[in-house]
């Protein structure tokens, strides 16, 4: 195949279409895992009620962005962008936190909001 | 001679302009829409550090106040939160379903998927604004007329995650709004038959943006609604 067939090819189909029945199957996984996290917020874990509340929400917001969002089906590019954002979101919080965290560590530094 | 724009991009030899074509700066429609893609990434990328902004802040006077949040989040009605997810759901397959129709060439099906798209997003929309008038009704809006019905010792940190709730599910609902105009501009091009099986990418990137705003529900229903709910 030639440069001229594959642009002719590619210009037919410029994209994987995602068939309505993965759609389905993602959407009804997201209405069982919502049900899933309402229902285990009423039992009590200890702390572990937040732990999974936000594992169900990861795992919720992974099948949006895999399939609704056709990053399964991406380009490396597009997912080193994604995965950038996340790692820059991850500095915002990590050097939030390991500051609020130790401000009881010394004690001319013992403050709190 | 056929529209210009449903013909891929200058195969006739022709002048490749217009948003159906094939730009001369890329190799292939495959780079072009990637180029889209990357794009509209980039930009909800800078959403995602928006609205983490506001889950930090979050995430530290939950820390400080964690009973207090816990009673306060106790006013929340988890029916229409729940509801309200699920009406969120609902609306992202419809979403994806108008994606799918415009990129299938199932062109008669945009439309009616873009327009349940935009019930859904309204009736999330009504059954928020339910919500913030029960809320303001029983004086839980921060400000001079808050008045707290828990126990008063949390009543100043419960009015701050009152301040977090209104300002977060604000935020969420005004991405809601724009997204509603986004959907109708994409409504009336449709209905002028702009968007081919070849060339529809406003719909998949205005796809992205809903999908988006999805996912910050996702992480706003449980954080607001469910953290007190096991404790009695």
């Amino acid at each position: 195949m030639n440069q001229t067939e594959i642009q002719a090819r590619e210009s037919l189909h410029p994209e994987h279409i995602v068939s309505p029945k993965s759609y389905v199957a993602v959407f009804l996984a997201l209405l069982v895992l919502t049900a899933t996290t309402t229902l285990v917020a009423f039992v009590d874990l200890g702390p572990w009620n937040t732990v999974v509340a936000l594992g169900i929400a990861f795992i919720k917001a992974t099948l949006v962005v895999l399939i609704f969002m056709h990053i399964r089906w991406s380009s490396n590019l597009t997912r080193i962008i994604i995965v950038g954002g996340l790692f820059w979101l991850a500095i915002l919080l990590a050097l939030t936190f390991s500051d609020f965290a130790t401000r009881g560590w010394l004690p001319i530094l013992r403050m709190r909001p | 001679m056929a529209d210009p724009r449903r013909l891929p991009h200058g195969e006739d030899g022709g002048p490749a302009t217009g948003p159906g074509y094939l730009q001369h700066h890329f190799e292939s429609l495959v780079q072009q829409k990637d180029a889209s893609s990357l794009g509209m990434w980039l930009f909800l990328v800078t959403e995602i550090l928006f609205f983490g902004g506001l889950f930090l802040v979050y995430t530290i006077y939950r820390w400080s106040y964690p009973l207090a949040f816990a009673d306060a989040s106790r006013h929340m009605d988890v029916r229409l939160g729940t509801t309200n997810t699920a009406v969120l759901i609902i609306s992202s397959l419809t979403m994806a379903m108008a994606v799918h129709s415009a990129a299938a060439g199932r062109r008669r099906l945009i439309i009616p998927f873009l327009a349940a798209t935009m019930l859904l997003g309204t009736t999330f929309l009504g059954i928020k604004a339910i919500e913030y008038t029960e809320h303001i009704r029983h004086h839980l809006f921060p400000g001079p007329w808050f008045h707290y019905p828990g126990p008063q010792i949390h009543a100043r940190p419960a009015e701050l995650f009152f301040s977090l709730y209104f300002a977060m599910t604000g935020l969420h609902a005004l991405h809601m709004v724009i997204g509603l105009g986004i959907l109708s501009v994409l409504v009336v091009q449709s209905r002028r038959g702009r968007y081919t099986g070849q060339w529809h990418t406003p719909i998949e990137m205005s796809g992205l943006y809903w999908h988006f705003v999805d996912i910050v529900w996702i992480f706003l229903f449980p954080l607001l609604y469910l953290i007190g709910r096991h404790v009695h």
